[in-house]
């Protein structure tokens, strides 16, 4: 019986180092996959910045302003001036579909009807 | 349970040996009790003797790991728990800036930095040759004569190009080394400049340098940008990239026309207090920041800030001022008649208009018409005490609170001894100097309803409310005169008066001081200072121009009407469409009895 539970605790412990050690090396693992995402990371942000103030610098104003004056044939863009605006009613709807006729005529019927209802 | 070892205590044979001999059989029990004793005394001994080793050992492994782990600590570089670096080194060193819609202003820029050991360089001459063949200001005979000198290091260029790293990766020689570094790069190139100010390299090392803003809102908030608990998030401004770049088009059209040294205008939300731009020309490209004079008069740089720095007397714009403090402290109605008869004597100085306006006017026309006379009287009213309290309470006598470094050199000027003589040149803006900037700010307070306003260049997202400086009343009877000096034929700014926007303004113009002492006759300071829309003002604009001349109908025209005012007009045309405001259809007459500012 004693020998037998030494057997298990000696079982237990080979075990539990292994697990140990197991654990250890998948943290290892994980830490050097970190630092690699990281650098990674910074590899990217770097590109997203350089990719930003290049964005930036091709949208200067100064340029833009170049870029319209060279087009202007082609563009036709101003600056913006206030008789630009416009209020809802200045602008000319499509006109409506007309209605078919049945509803026109069964609109009729029915205020007809309406009518000889009322005393 | 015997012990077969255990000794019997009286064992029979030896007793009755003992017997026989008549010996005391006792003395062979207590004999055999002493054998007995010694053997568990050793056997305990023995235990415990072991049982003292295994702990010595135990002991001795415990403080052993305990020792081997200090000695690996203190000898081993010390290195940063690994999982806990979540990004603090991801973020670059120095927040970005950006516009109140998120356009980039300020950004970082990752290049590299190039340095020599000049040991370890094989061919000095031909590497010396090839970077003065890459970098045009670079010497090539000094380049040699410094690889020469025994030096084991020396920096080449702070920041250099992609292309120029591929030139220098051409030459092949070990000894031209690249250190990464970070660059301050404003894409914008000179829109908004004096703004931003610019930044340079402080303490550097081979693998990074930081950056100091030299000027600018980079240098007031530089501990603030550098801040590693920002987090990376970019600083966001009140300026519009778009708004600053029209106004400067605009302003370097009229600087050419108008034939003037400088000009400079500010934008400012009347009920924020944001600056949405602010522009002084000439300017200069922050990403190239030229060296500041070390001679010769500052404002002649183009580093030189007009609307912050520049320390003018603003002339009739203070009327404004005048006429709402009369008319706060019930002195005098809008209509009450004013004596206007010229000139006005005063301890042997004279004050004169313009031109004659006649025996009297009434208060609305002293400002609309722009009357000094009419003015100083209001002031001779208010007394020297009052007035300078209340110009005291609009911030106009001491330096402004404000983001940039340069606002502290904006110091107002007035009299230490404010006499009833200042008190009446006071009144129309002569004897007193401030920023453009202190102007628009009190314009601000004096359109919005009547609540004190700072400017701030960070975005704000409610009005400030600050302390009220004149009442309600008073601000719309502000707004009505302010846009019957631009409406009216004869107000002094009706070249203002534009399809679409009602404008409101007043009009400015000062004899430049001559550094020799006295005033120049032919160089003024232009300022126009416009609110608009006037019925429900939404944003202060001043402008002015510096020496501004220009030749109307053969005749040589320097007040602000001619100069400044059309320039302002063309800005608030192009720039009211931008900043979304709608033309106005409204019926002037009734805007001005339903509207209310302080909403």
């Amino acid at each position: 019986m004693r020998g037998f539970l030494t057997f298990l605790a000696a079982v237990a412990v080979i075990a539990l180092g292994y697990w140990a050690y197991h654990q250890n090396i998948q943290t290892q693992q994980a830490l050097r996959d970190v630092e690699r995402l990281q650098r990674a990371i910074v590899m990217e942000r770097e590109r997203l910045g350089v990719l930003r103030a290049e964005w930036a610098y091709l949208n200067r104003p100064d340029r833009l302003r170049e870029l319209v004056d060279l087009n202007f044939e082609r563009l036709n863009l101003l600056p913006m001036t206030p008789d630009q605006f416009a209020v809802m009613d200045e602008v000319i709807w499509r006109p409506e579909a007309s209605a078919p006729i049945e509803d026109e005529v069964e609109d009729i019927l029915f205020s007809a009807s309406e009518a000889e209802d009322l005393p | 349970m015997t012990d077969p070892r255990r000794i019997a205590l009286r064992p029979l044979a030896r007793i009755l040996e003992a017997r026989q001999k008549g010996e005391n059989p006792d003395v062979i029990e207590r004999e055999n009790l002493r054998l007995r004793h010694e053997q568990q005394r050793d056997r305990l001994r023995q235990r415990a003797e072991s049982r003292l080793l295994v702990l010595a050992v135990c002991f001795f492994a415990a403080f052993m790991a305990v020792g081997v782990k200090m000695t690996a600590l203190a000898s081993s570089e010390p290195e940063e728990p690994r999982s806990a670096t979540s990004g603090s080194s991801i973020i670059s060193t120095r927040a970005d800036i950006v516009d109140r819609q998120g356009r980039v202003l300020a950004t970082n820029l990752v290049t590299n930095a190039l340095y020599v050991h000049p040991h370890e360089l094989i061919d000095p001459a031909a590497a010396a040759a090839g970077l003065a063949a890459i970098f045009d200001d670079l010497d090539e005979e000094t380049l040699v004569r410094r690889f020469g000198s025994g030096s084991r290091f020396m920096w080449i260029r702070g920041s250099i190009s992609p292309e120029q790293q591929q030139l220098v990766h051409d030459l092949g020689e070990p000894g031209l080394l690249f250190g990464p570094r970070e660059m301050r790069l404003y894409p914008n190139g000179a829109v908004a400049a004096h703004v931003l100010g610019g930044a340079r390299f402080g303490e550097q090392a081979v693998n990074a340098a930081e950056i100091i803003g030299v000027a600018g809102i980079e240098a007031e908030l530089d501990e603030d940008l550098r801040d590693p608990a920002r987090g990376g998030a970019p600083l966001e401004l009140s300026l519009d990239l778009t708004v600053q770049s029209a106004i400067e088009e605009v302003l370097a059209g009229g600087m050419a026309i108008m034939n003037a040294q400088g000009a400079s205008a500010v934008l400012m939300d009347a009920h924020t207090g944001e600056v949405i731009s602010l522009a002084s020309l000439p300017d200069f490209d922050p990403n190239a920041r030229p060296r500041p004079l070390l001679e010769g008069d500052p404002s002649q740089s183009p580093l030189y800030n007009r609307a912050i720095q520049g320390v003018y007397e603003l002339g009739s714009t203070y009327k404004l001022f005048t006429v709402a403090q009369a008319l706060e402290e019930g002195l005098v109605n809008t209509q009450t008649m004013i004596d206007t008869q010229g000139p006005l004597r005063m301890s042997g100085f004279e004050i004169n208009d313009f031109h004659d306006y006649g025996p009297r006017l009434s208060v609305r026309d002293v400002l609309v018409q722009s009357s000094n006379i009419g003015t100083a009287r209001l002031a001779q009213m208010i007394g020297p005490e009052r007035q300078q309290q209340f110009l005291g309470r609009l911030g106009l006598l001491e330096a402004l609170d404000f983001e940039m470094i340069e606002s502290r050199q904006g110091r107002p000027i007035y009299p230490s001894n404010w006499g009833q003589l200042s008190t009446m040149t006071i009144s129309y803006g002569h004897g007193i100097s401030a920023t453009q900037l202190h102007l628009a700010a009190a314009y601000a307070t004096m359109v919005n309803g009547g609540t004190l306003v700072r400017p701030t260049l960070q975005r704000q997202e409610d009005p400030q409310l600050g302390e009220r400086v004149i009442s309600e009343e008073t601000s719309m009877a502000l707004r009505e005169m302010l846009r019957a000096v631009v409406a009216e034929e004869e107000g002094t700014a009706n070249l203002a008066e534009i399809a679409g926007y009602e404008v409101g303004g007043k009009t400015g113009s000062a004899d430049k001081p001559n550094p020799q002492g006295g005033y120049y006759d032919d160089r003024v300071i232009a300022t126009f200072a416009s609110v608009f829309p006037a019925n429900d003002p939404q944003y202060v604009l001043v402008v002015t121009l510096d020496e501004p001349s220009i030749s109307v109908l053969g005749e040589t025209r320097r007040t602000a009407g001619w100069t400044a005012v059309p320039v302002a007009a063309e800005v608030i045309r192009r720039v009211a469409p931008l900043l979304g405001l709608r033309p106005q259809t409204v019926d002037p007459e009734l805007a001005y009895s339903l509207s209310s500012a302080s909403q």
